[in-house]
Order: structure tokens, then C-alpha cells, then sequence
């Protein structure tokens, strides 16, 4: 494997205002994330008052100190239910894979202190997500549940009361049931309010941990129950921790705070089959790279017509800044190539421009090279798509193109996205775009996804206005080129603003936006929790674990 | 001696004892470092080496030393080292044709000594004459008197009723010792000050003298204050040469039990070492002393030296002595009883440099010196230049309740006193002792103090002040360093997120203290937050057992080890253990102790077994339920008394069914 050599001058304008461009980007997304704990502080006397902790301090004590702790999808939801700059953010559900007690798990701590933990369309969205990576990886789930339910209020969506969410809510249920079924524990502490939907994340789960004095569980509190049927009765009776570890049996395990449950939980997972990392060994030690990662933050400009080379990103992180071409010599828009990663064989797709038929091949035939030896995939966007034009076309675009998306799919190892910068069209999906179905995708701050940029698609809205104009032979006015000339400006920006990585990450196109110095950290986490999964020891059974 | 070989047992036994057998290989009959030491010294002259060793000590160190070992069985002193029949049988199947019993146990045991002779085993020790006189105080003492060697003024007569004993002790004036004739190792000892106190003080040391030693006979010794512990050791072969070796100080002591052995003693002047040393070898003679020995005395602050005792064997302290002299103490016993000549005269020997013991334990000093006991974590000797180590012990080891409680001794030599005393408290800080409380903190305390620094400790040197010292209690540093440990994580992505930090909290446990730390993963290292205080500490590195951290821009090493939520935390000159509670589980509330007691399933009550008013205790057995053909008792959940029953025999219950109602007495919650 050949060192790569950078040829980044870190005392350059043009580096310097890349960073610094990249750090604003950073700090705005920290200061959305601030928000959202802004508004959770707010909730701290409450909280401290009930003795109960913070979602967040029930999170840190279920994890294991020290060990690495990826979340996921953190802006989920930002600006939309009512959100303006992250305040309410993040989908009342904080998502993350940590460790408990050695083993790698996926936690999903009810985020109560913002709007009481209910479900909204995010809620719902980062949930089946969640569930999706668990399918894909066998994590164990360890859930701190405390939620309201469904979000009557409905935090400003156009039609709340429809049945479109409450349907698309129900395939977190089902899905609790397949994981069951798939082998995939799942163990719920009910830290309080548990109503409805609330109720059935719980009762759903193979481990239910109660709360004394703070569970509440049931299908209707004592407000609605007096509605329905004019029957009165308190929390306790209807649905306190008490009532259910003696009586109706709803959960197995009885604790007497929050952090008592969190013990509980942790003791639980302890009893799962032994750490998975231990059945792994490494492909080689542990090699830094040559170049410090926070010079990732310098290479990608504001401007996304700046061009970059993507072997940049691969020197800073690739074990010893090595890099092994594949096809050097063809096609110099797409990159493919051998790297450790963190001691890790994997192989790595990028691209350093459109994809043509040649680089589509390439990548194909990487594909199933990488697939053959049981090489994990990193794919690095910066793609403006597949090439268009006479030649491309000819020479098989759509042919190659689609084969490449084939091989994408069908690639049976661990595969990992992250969006770096342009991914845009056709190779967005090519470079296995959430919709393909990666293991993960992150996104730098630099990350646009869309069908089209913002110019093209404007050019070709009016493009088809004077064709259809030249073809009927009516005459455009200039009046009507100046209308056409603003909605052109309009779709423009506005497709800039959709494309751009906080609007997409917003509304989970990916798993979260990641600061790029933490590339490496973030690619060999998801490696080994991917390379993890056929250890995990659990069993599949039929119908799921059923609590009598 | 002749020339003659070994010739068969039978033929020796009808000989002279002794005469003309010589050591083909020794039997130890010890355990832990003494053991080990012995063994090296046996193998290093060309012996095997068998060791004998309790069920306890299986895997101890020594018995992996030893050429053979034999078991003895048992746990227990009195199983294993004590017996004797054990021991002789041992020796017999091992074919030793030698024993050494190192210190302890049976080194002292006249009977043992005999049995030795009778079954033709060599005894690595004196007669048992000589042990015979020299362990009973009373008959030493007289013949000490008759042989000029200075004694305390005192009572050592044959009436033992209390109101002799009183008379006599008024007649040698208060304060006053009452020691146990048969007496050692500080036991059956008590120190009256007043008249008054005397009666109590004879019955008390009477009843421990008989527990301890079998034999309840006492002895009177004026009390000699701010005295001196200087005992001298000496060698005699079998053809009448005696030499001493100079001497040890051991004033530092602790409950009669000595911490810190020296040799020479800053106290002493050529003349007075040349007066004890005399005194010493007379002492040996008068006794036709074989073997090694130690004769102790007590020095006044005015240099006047008194018999205390003498030890008929090797003394744990010896090391100190064989570091001065560069003699090997344990090759000298088997020179003598091997019956060859002592290989040095008295002019021969010169006192070279200045050499210091401590004594490690595992002990607790903050907690009554109280022995510890369980799995040594971690060991690692100090490697330093002029120390010595003498142990039994290994990571991984366990020490057991059954014996002494001793884990090392630790020994640095220097050219000067100051020398030795520096690379002593060096070595004390680079040997790593982690798993078990040990005394280390308190002996690099007590190396440190002013009074032992210039060489004037006394036997009352160890005070409460200085054990206060010893204790100085935990730090919030420690804390932070605890807690840094503990976010470690095996995974390489060590402390990584991509999230922002969050604030964690753990409780820590320290002695019966329980303390909150909240901690903050930073760029650098950690913000450790500890009551009012923040505490950064910086550039965290992990290994297996060590701990590289930066706390105000000073980096160090801490050594740890750590099973489960048990930390022990080794910074050179201050061992700290954390219990960290962090994930102990919360007393339930409502579930035990509510005093209500419930029917744990649906049956039939076969029995009632309380009546209201009646007091019970926590586990008590309330009333018996008969269900699927099996007894359920159903217990008391606390301390109190009955305030109802709800239920008569003979009656069927329902699962959850109130059976009886206790009004419970409040227990009070230590851990709160």
C-alpha cells in the first residue's frame, strides 16, 4: 500500500476560511443541539423535586464511563412540529449506540423533559430507524422510557389528527414484536408516564424494569378512564410499578428510582451473551494516520463548485495515511481502494467529480471484489452524479449506472456512508444513500443531497417552459421571462436550502451530521459494530418472547 | 568432627545426637517469606529443599520453591505447622534428614527439638535444654543473674499466688511489668502503672499467659520507660565458639510488636556494643548455646542495658544484621549443624554501612491495625539498588486468616543511616502492594518522622500522633484519580463521542466515607468536580496496571488494580482502596420491612405460630401455609412486635392475603 501524500497547504486563505467556514457550520449545529438542552435544564427543578434524573443523567448512568458513545440523529425534527431552532428538537428521543456493562447496545432514553417524551412524526421517524439498525445489527435495545404517547397537540404539523401518523407509529409496535421474534432483546425501564402508545413501547419489550412510586402504565390515565366509562381511580391503581410487579405483571423487575432501574437494566444486559468485540480480531495494529485529523476540517470549501481531491480525506483517515488504488490509471473521477481502517481491512469508494460509465464500472467491479474477500465498504460522496451528454450515453450511462446501483445493494459487508460533500441525482444512490440501505450514514456539514443542484434544476424548469413555448410557436413575453427568471431564483435557493445537510438531516436522510475531524472515530465505531453482528450470540424464535 | 561420612540413621541414633551426621537435605518446616528464605539459602548450599505446607497454603509461594513439598492438610496452625507427629512424618518420607523451623511456630518448641533427636532428624537450632531454659522467663532470668549478664530488677520466684506477686511488685517499685514466664511476641504482657491496677493486670495476664502459652506462671520486671529495644545476635557452634554480630535496634514498636528493626542502632557507642556483646555471648554460653540466637535487652537513656530475653532462633529481623556483616545467617545454621566450625571469628566481622527493615503487613492502620485478608491484586517488588525484599508472596496471591498476617519485609541498605533510611522510604514507594489494605502508608510515615529521622525513637515512639499522621485521610485528588480510572474503557474509541461531553456522576466509597464526584470528559483529559472544587487532570494514559495522568502540569504514574467496583490506588507514598457504589442497589422502602406480612401463594394455614404482642425478630417464623403439598413459612421482615393476625389454623388463604401485621422497630440506616 502506497503513503499518501498530501499536497493541503494548512497555511493557505483558501484552508484557513474552509475551516473556519467549517467550524461555524459545527457550532451552529452545536448551538441546535444546546437548545434542545436548554429546554431540557428548564425541567431540572421539576425533576429534582420528584427525585427522578434528567433523560440525559439517566443516559450517562446507563452507559458505561469511559466507553465510546455514538448518537445518532441528534437535529431530528429541527424546524419542523413546531421546532424553530432546536428547542424542541430531536425527536423527544435521544438514540445512540454505547456500552452497558462491556456490551455494544442501541439506547433510546424518552427524552420526557421536552413536551413530556410524546410521539411526533420525528419521534416515529428516528424510532423505526432505530429499529432498522437493530435489525441490521442485533444490537440489543435498552430503552428509559417516559412518554406521554402520541402528541395530541399535534406541535404544528398540518394535519395531526390523521391517520397517516398513527398508522406509520404502529410499524414501531410491529417491529418491536419482529425484533422479539429476531432475537433482539429489548429492555425497557419504565421510568413514569407510560400511557397508550407509551404503554405499548413497554409492554412490547422483553425486559420491563418498574419504577416504584414512578411507573405509570396504562392504557388510559385517570382523566380519559373518567371520560369513557365515569370510572374513577388514581395512578397507583391504574398503572403504578407496584400494581404491575404484583398484580397484572407487566413487568418482571420492580426498582426504586431511576437509578435503581438503570442498576437493574445493566444487570440485565450483563446476563446477554458476553461482549461481541471479544470473538474479533483485528486484520492489523493500529495505525494513526500521518496527518491530523482536524485538517479534515480545511478541505472542503463553502463554495460546492470548488474542487477538492478526495484523497485528502482518505490521508487523514486511513491507518498510516495508506491507500491502495484500484485502477489508477482509469477513470480519474472515481476513486476506489484498499485501506485499514482502526486495524480494519476495508475498501473505499469515492469520487472526485460525476460518474461517468468507466468510473460506474470501476466501482462496480470494486464491489464485487470487496464482496468476494469480505471487505467492508466506505463510500465518500462528493458526486455530482452520473454524467450526462452524447458520449455518456453511448457509452452506457444508464447501463453501468444502474449496475452500479445493483452491486451497491447486493454488497453483502458491512457498508458505511458518509457524505462529504456534493451527492447529488443518480449518485446519490450509487454511493448508497440511506435509501440503499447503508449500516450508517453521517454527514459533514458540507453534505448536499438532492435529485439535481439548485441551478440545474432552475435551467431546466425553464428549458422546458420555452421548449413547450417554441413548439406551440407562441411568443415568450418579457414580462413573463421576468416571472420566470424569479421562480427560477426561487427554485434555486430553495433547493439549495433543501439540499443542504441540516434541512436533510432534520428530517433523518441520514444518522447525523458529524464533525469531520471525527471521521475516523465515527467509520471504525460503525465498522465494529457491524463487524460485531454475527457474534452476538442471541437466538431467533418464532412468535417473539410473550409475557404471561 | 573426623572425617567420616553420613552413616545410616539407626547407627547415628545410637550415637552421640548429632555427632557425625551431616544434611543431605532440609525440611522447612515454615511457611511464607521465611519459608522462601530459608529455601534459597538451603538450595544455595547445595541442598534439596522440602517444603511442608497447610491446605491454605497450597499455592504459596514457597511450596513452588521447594524441591518437594508434602501437605500437612488442614488450615490451622495447630492442623499443620504445630504438628509435630506431621512434620516428623514428613521429614521421614521425604527423606530430609534436617529440619528447620524458621521463626514461629515450632523454632522455639523444646519438644519439638527432642522429637527431632529421638527420631534422628537433625534440628536446625539449639538443644531443647537450651530452649527449655531460655523460654521460661523466670529460669532465664536467674541464670542470667548468675552468669553476670545484667537484668531488670524484678520478681521471677516460683510463688505465683496473687498476693505474692503484689508484694513483690511493691518491692521493686512501680511502674511495674507483668509478663508471662512462658511468654513471646508481646503476648501475656501488661504494664501497671499504679498500685492499684496491679490485681486486675496479674488476673488478666495470667488468663492469656495460660491461653496463649499454656502455662499461666508470671513474671515481675521493673518498667523501663522511654527505653530502648537493642537486642544482639550471636552464633555458637557445637565446639564452644560464640561470636555476636553486633547489634539491632527495634525500638520501634507498635503493642509490643516490633515495625522497624535496625542495624547498627544510632544509639549505641564502641563501648556499649562492646559490653552487650559480651554480654550476649555469655549469655549464650551459659545456656551451651548451639545455632543462632538473639539476645534482647532493654537500654535505658542513660546507656544501662538490661536482659529482656533471648530468642533461641532466627529472628525475623535477622536481615538487617546479614546486610551489615554480608553474612548469610541461614548458611551459618547449617554450617553449625552440620557440626562444622563457625566460619568467622569475632575479629573477622566489621559492621559495613547501615542497613533498615520494615515489616509489610496486611493490615488496616486507619482501622485498628485490623488484618486483612483475600487476593493480593497485584505485587510488584521494588527493583532499587541496596533493597532487599524477603516475601511469600505473588499477584494473584491470597492471603488467608489462619496465619500471621506479615506479607514482606523490606530491607534497604546505605553507606550511612540517612542513606538507608532514604532508599528504604524510595523502596516502600516503588513496591507496589494493591488488592489489600497493608500498612505501607504508615511505615513511609513513620520512616518520615523528626524522632526517627535523628535516631532517638524509643519504644514509645509509635504515638497517637503519629499514627494520625499515618491516617492523613483521603484527598479530593485521590478521588479525581479514582474516578479518571474509571472512565477507562478497554475500547480503543476510549472516551470518544461525537455527542458533547456529558456530566457524569459516581460515589465513591472510602473507609465508611461515601463521596460524590462528577467528572467531565474534556479535549485533554478530564474536570473532575468534587464539592466546591475542580480538579483538572490531563494527558490520561492507561495501561494494564498503571496510570499516566498530568495534574498541575506535573505528570506521575499511579499504579491501580481493580476487580469490579473495588479500586485500589497506589501513588507512591499513599495507597488508597475505593469501593465505588455507584451501581449498589437502593434498600427497598416498602418491600422488606413493611411489617406486613402476605401469603406468598394460595394454600391452607397448617400453622399460626405468634399471637398479637408478641416480639419477634427479623427471619422469625409468623405462620405456615401448606400449598401442592409443601410447607411455605412466612417469616418476620423485621424486628418488632405483633400487632395483629389475621388469619387462624386451619383456614384457606388466597395468594396476597394479609396474614399478619408487625409494627416494626425503626432500624437505623447505616448507610444512609
Amino acid at each position: 500500500m502506497s503513503q499518501l501524500e498530501t499536497k493541503l497547504d494548512t497555511e493557505s486563505d483558501d484552508f484557513n476560511a474552509n475551516v473556519a467556514f467549517m467550524k461555524a457550520y459545527m457550532e451552529r449545529i452545536r448551538t441546535i443541539e444546546g437548545n434542545g438542552r436548554k429546554t431540557e435544564e428548564k425541567y431540572r427543578e421539576r425533576a429534582t423535586k420528584k427525585g427522578k434524573l434528567l433523560p440525559r443523567e439517566r443516559l450517562v448512568h446507563l452507559l458505561d464511563p469511559g466507553a465510546p458513545f455514538l448518537e445518532l440523529s441528534t437535529l431530528a425534527g429541527h424546524t419542523i412540529n413546531g421546532d424553530k431552532e432546536g428547542e424542541t428538537a430531536g425527536g423527544n428521543i435521544i438514540v445512540g449506540i454505547g456500552f452497558v456493562n462491556g456490551r455494544r447496545v442501541l439506547v433510546m432514553v424518552w427524552n420526557y423533559a421536552i413536551k413530556g417524551g410524546t410521539i411526533n412524526s420525528a419521534t416515529t421517524k428516528k424510532n423505526l430507524r432505530l429499529q432498522e439498525i437493530a435489525f441490521a445489527t442485533k444490537l440489543p435495545i435498552v430503552s428509559l422510557s417516559e412518554s406521554g404517547g402520541g402528541n395530541l397537540a399535534g406541535g404544528g404539523e398540518p394535519d395531526p389528527w390523521s391517520a397517516y401518523g398513527f398508522i406509520d407509529g404502529g410499524r414501531v409496535y410491529a417491529q418491536q414484536a419482529e425484533l422479539s421474534a429476531a432475537g433482539i432483546p429489548q429492555v425497557t425501564v419504565s421510568h413514569g408516564n407510560a400511557t397508550a402508545g407509551g404503554a405499548y413501547q413497554v409492554a412490547l419489550s422483553d425486559y420491563v424494569i418498574l419504577v416504584r412510586n414512578q411507573t405509570h402504565l396504562f392504557l388510559a390515565g385517570p382523566p380519559l378512564l373518567k371520560a369513557a366509562t365515569g370510572e374513577e381511580a388514581d395512578h397507583e391503581t391504574l398503572g403504578g410499578a407496584e400494581m404491575h410487579a404484583t398484580i397484572s405483571q407487566t413487568g418482571e423487575y420492580l426498582a426504586e428510582s431511576d437509578a435503581d432501574g438503570i442498576r437493574v437494566a445493566r444487570n440485565i444486559v450483563a446476563q446477554l451473551p458476553p461482549p461481541a468485540e471479544r470473538y474479533l480480531t483485528r486484520d492489523s495494529e493500529i495505525e494513526a494516520p500521518l496527518y491530523p485529523a482536524h485538517e479534515l476540517r480545511g478541505i472542503v470549501a463553502e463554495d460546492k463548485r470548488v474542487p477538492y481531491d478526495m484523497r485528502e480525506v482518505i490521508a487523514r483517515i486511513a491507518d498510516g495515511s495508506r491507500f491502495f488504488e484500484f485502477e489508477p490509471v482509469m477513470d480519474q473521477h472515481t476513486v476506489c481502494g484498499h485501506v485499514m481502517i482502526g486495524g480494519w481491512r476495508a475498501g473505499i469508494i469515492t469520487n472526485n467529480g460525476p460518474i461517468t460509465p468507466e468510473g460506474a464500472k470501476k466501482a462496480s467491479q470494486f464491489l464485487q471484489l470487496c464482496d468476494q474477500s469480505n471487505t467492508p465498504m466506505i463510500f465518500l460522496h462528493n458526486t455530482t452524479g452520473f454524467l450526462v451528454g452524447v458520449e455518456a450515453e453511448q457509452g452506457g450511462q444508464v447501463k453501468h449506472g444502474s449496475k452500479m446501483i445493483q452491486a451497491v445493494v447486493n454488497f453483502r459487508p458491512p457498508k458505511i456512508s458518509i457524505i462529504v460533500g456534493n451527492s447529488y441525482g443518480a449518485g446519490n444512490y450509487a454511493m448508497c444513500s440511506l435509501s440503499l440501505k447503508p449500516a450508517f450514514v453521517f454527514s459533514w456539514p458540507t453534505a448536499r443531497q438532492a435529485v439535481m443542484g439548485g441551478a440545474q434544476a432552475a435551467g431546466v424548469l425553464r428549458i422546458v417552459t420555452e421548449d413547450r413555448a417554441k413548439a406551440t410557436g407562441r411568443v415568450i413575453s418579457d414580462e413573463e421571462r421576468d416571472t420566470m427568471a424569479k421562480t427560477g431564483e426561487m427554485v434555486e435557493a430553495g433547493l439549495e436550502q433543501l439540499s443542504e445537510s441540516v434541512y436533510c438531516s432534520s428530517r433523518l436522510m441520514d444518522d447525523g451530521i458529524i464533525d469531520p475531524a471525527d471521521t475516523r472515530e465515527v467509520i471504525i465505531f460503525t465498522l465494529e459494530t457491524c463487524k460485531e453482528t454475527e457474534h452476538r450470540g442471541t437466538k431467533p424464535n418464532t412468535f417473539g418472547v410473550q409475557r404471561f | 568432627m573426623g572425617d567420616s561420612p553420613a552413616c545410616d540413621v539407626r547407627c547415628w541414633v545410637e550415637n552421640k545426637p548429632g555427632e557425625g551426621k551431616v544434611i543431605t537435605k532440609v525440611l522447612v518446616a515454615n511457611r511464607g517469606e521465611i519459608a522462601c528464605r530459608v529455601i534459597d539459602s538451603v538450595q544455595a548450599a547445595g541442598y534439596d529443599a522440602v517444603a511442608v505446607h497447610s491446605d491454605a497454603d497450597a499455592k504459596a509461594l514457597f511450596v513452588g520453591l521447594a524441591d518437594e513439598t508434602i501437605s500437612l492438610g488442614g488450615n490451622t496452625s495447630a492442623e499443620s505447622y504445630l504438628d509435630m507427629d506431621k512434620i516428623i512424618a514428613a521429614a521421614k518420607a521425604s527423606g530430609a534428614d534436617a529440619i528447620h523451623p524458621g521463626y514461629g511456630f515450632l523454632s522455639e518448641n523444646a519438644e519439638f527439638s527432642a522429637l527431632c533427636q529421638k527420631n534422628g532428624i537433625i534440628f536446625i537450632g539449639p538443644s531443647a535444654t537450651a530452649i527449655e531454659i531460655m523460654g521460661n522467663k523466670s529460669e532465664a532470668k536467674r541464670l542470667m543473674i548468675s552468669s553476670a549478664v545484667p537484668c531488670i530488677p524484678g520478681y521471677q520466684g516460683e510463688a505465683q499466688d496473687t498476693v505474692s506477686l503484689v508484694s513483690e511488685a511493691n518491692t521493686i517499685g512501680f511502674p511495674v511489668m507483668v509478663k508471662a514466664a512462658a511468654g513471646g511476641g508481646g503476648r501475656g504482657i501488661r504494664f501497671v502503672e499504679k498500685a492499684a491496677e496491679l490485681e486486675s493486670a496479674i488476673e488478666a495476664a495470667r488468663t492469656e499467659a495460660l491461653h496463649a502459652f499454656g502455662s499461666d506462671e508470671l513474671i515481675l520486671e521493673k518498667a523501663v520507660v522511654n527505653s530502648r529495644h537493642i537486642e544482639v545476635q550471636i552464633a555458637a557452634d557445637r565446639h564452644g565458639h560464640v561470636i555476636h554480630l553486633f547489634e539491632r535496634d527495634c525500638s520501634a514498636q507498635r503493642r509490643h510488636q516490633k515495625v522497624i528493626e535496625e542495624a547498627p542502632s544510632p544509639f549505641m557507642t564502641e563501648t556499649l556494643r562492646e559490653e552487650m556483646g559480651t554480654a550476649a555471648v555469655n549469655a549464650a554460653k551459659a545456656v551451651k548455646y548451639e545455632g543462632v540466637g538473639t539476645v534482647e535487652f532493654l537500654v535505658d537513656a542513660d546507656r544501662n542495658f538490661y536482659f529482656l530475653e533471648m530468642n533461641t532462633r532466627l529472628q525475623v529481623e535477622h536481615p538487617v544484621t546479614e546486610m551489615i556483616t554480608d553474612v548469610d545467617l541461614v548458611e551459618m545454621q547449617l554450617q553449625i549443624a552440620n557440626g562444622e566450625n563457625l566460619p568467622l571469628q569475632q575479629d573477622d566481622l566489621t559492621i559495613n554501612g547501615h542497613a533498615i527493615e520494615v515489616r509489610i503487613y496486611a493490615e488496616d492502620p486507619a482501622n485498628g491495625f485490623m488484618p486483612q485478608t483475600g487476593k493480593l491484586q497485584l505485587f510488584e517488588p521494588s527493583v532499587d539498588e541496596g533493597v532487599r525484599i524477603d516475601h511469600g508472596i505473588y499477584s494473584g496471591a491470597l492471603v488467608s486468616p489462619f496465619y500471621d498476617s506479615m506479607l514482606a519485609k523490606l530491607i534497604a541498605w546505605g553507606r550511612d543511616r540517612e542513606e538507608a533510611r532514604r532508599r528504604l522510604i524510595r523502596a516502600l514507594k516503588q513496591t507496589k502492594l494493591l488488592g489489600l489494605t497493608t500498612n505501607k502508608t504508615f511505615l513511609i510515615q513513620l520512616l518520615s518522622e523528626e524522632q526517627f529521622i535523628k535516631g532517638e525513637a524509643t519504644t514509645s515512639f509509635i504515638s497517637d500522633d503519629v499514627l494520625t499522621r499515618a491516617n492523613p485521610g483521603v484527598r479530593n485528588t485521590d478521588l479525581a484519580l479514582a474516578t479518571v480510572l474509571l472512565n477507562q474503557s478497554h475500547n480503543d474509541l476510549n472516551g470518544w463521542s461525537n455527542s458533547v461531553p456529558m456530566l457524569r456522576t459516581e460515589t465513591l466509597l472510602v473507609g465508611d466515607a461515601s463521596h460524590t464526584v462528577k467528572s467531565l470528559q474534556t479535549d485533554n483529559g478530564f474536570d473532575l468536580f468534587i464539592e466546591d472544587e475542580v480538579i483538572q487532570i490531563n494527558a490520561v494514559k492507561c495501561y494494564e496496571d498503571e496510570l499516566v495522568y498530568t495534574l498541575d502540569g506535573v505528570t506521575r504514574v499511579a499504579t491501580f488494580s481493580r476487580v469490579e467496583d473495588e479500586i485500589s490506588l497506589d501513588l507512591g507514598d499513599r495507597v488508597l482502596n475505593f469501593t465505588r457504589t455507584t451501581y449498589h442497589p437502593v434498600i427497598a422502602e416498602g418491600e422488606a420491612g413493611s411489617g406486613l406480612i402476605k401469603a406468598s401463594t394460595e394454600g391452607l394455614v397448617v400453622d399460626v405460630l405468634v399471637k398479637p404482642g408478641d416480639v419477634v425478630n427479623n427471619g422469625d417464623t409468623l405462620v405456615i401455609i401448606e400449598a401442592m403439598k409443601m410447607e411455605h413459612r412466612h417469616l418476620a421482615d423485621g424486628e418488632g412486635k405483633v400487632t395483629s393476625v389475621n388469619v387462624n389454623k386451619g383456614q384457606q388463604v388466597k395468594n396476597r392475603q394479609l396474614l399478619v401485621e408487625l409494627a416494626l422497630v425503626e432500624v437505623v440506616d447505616e448507610s444512609a
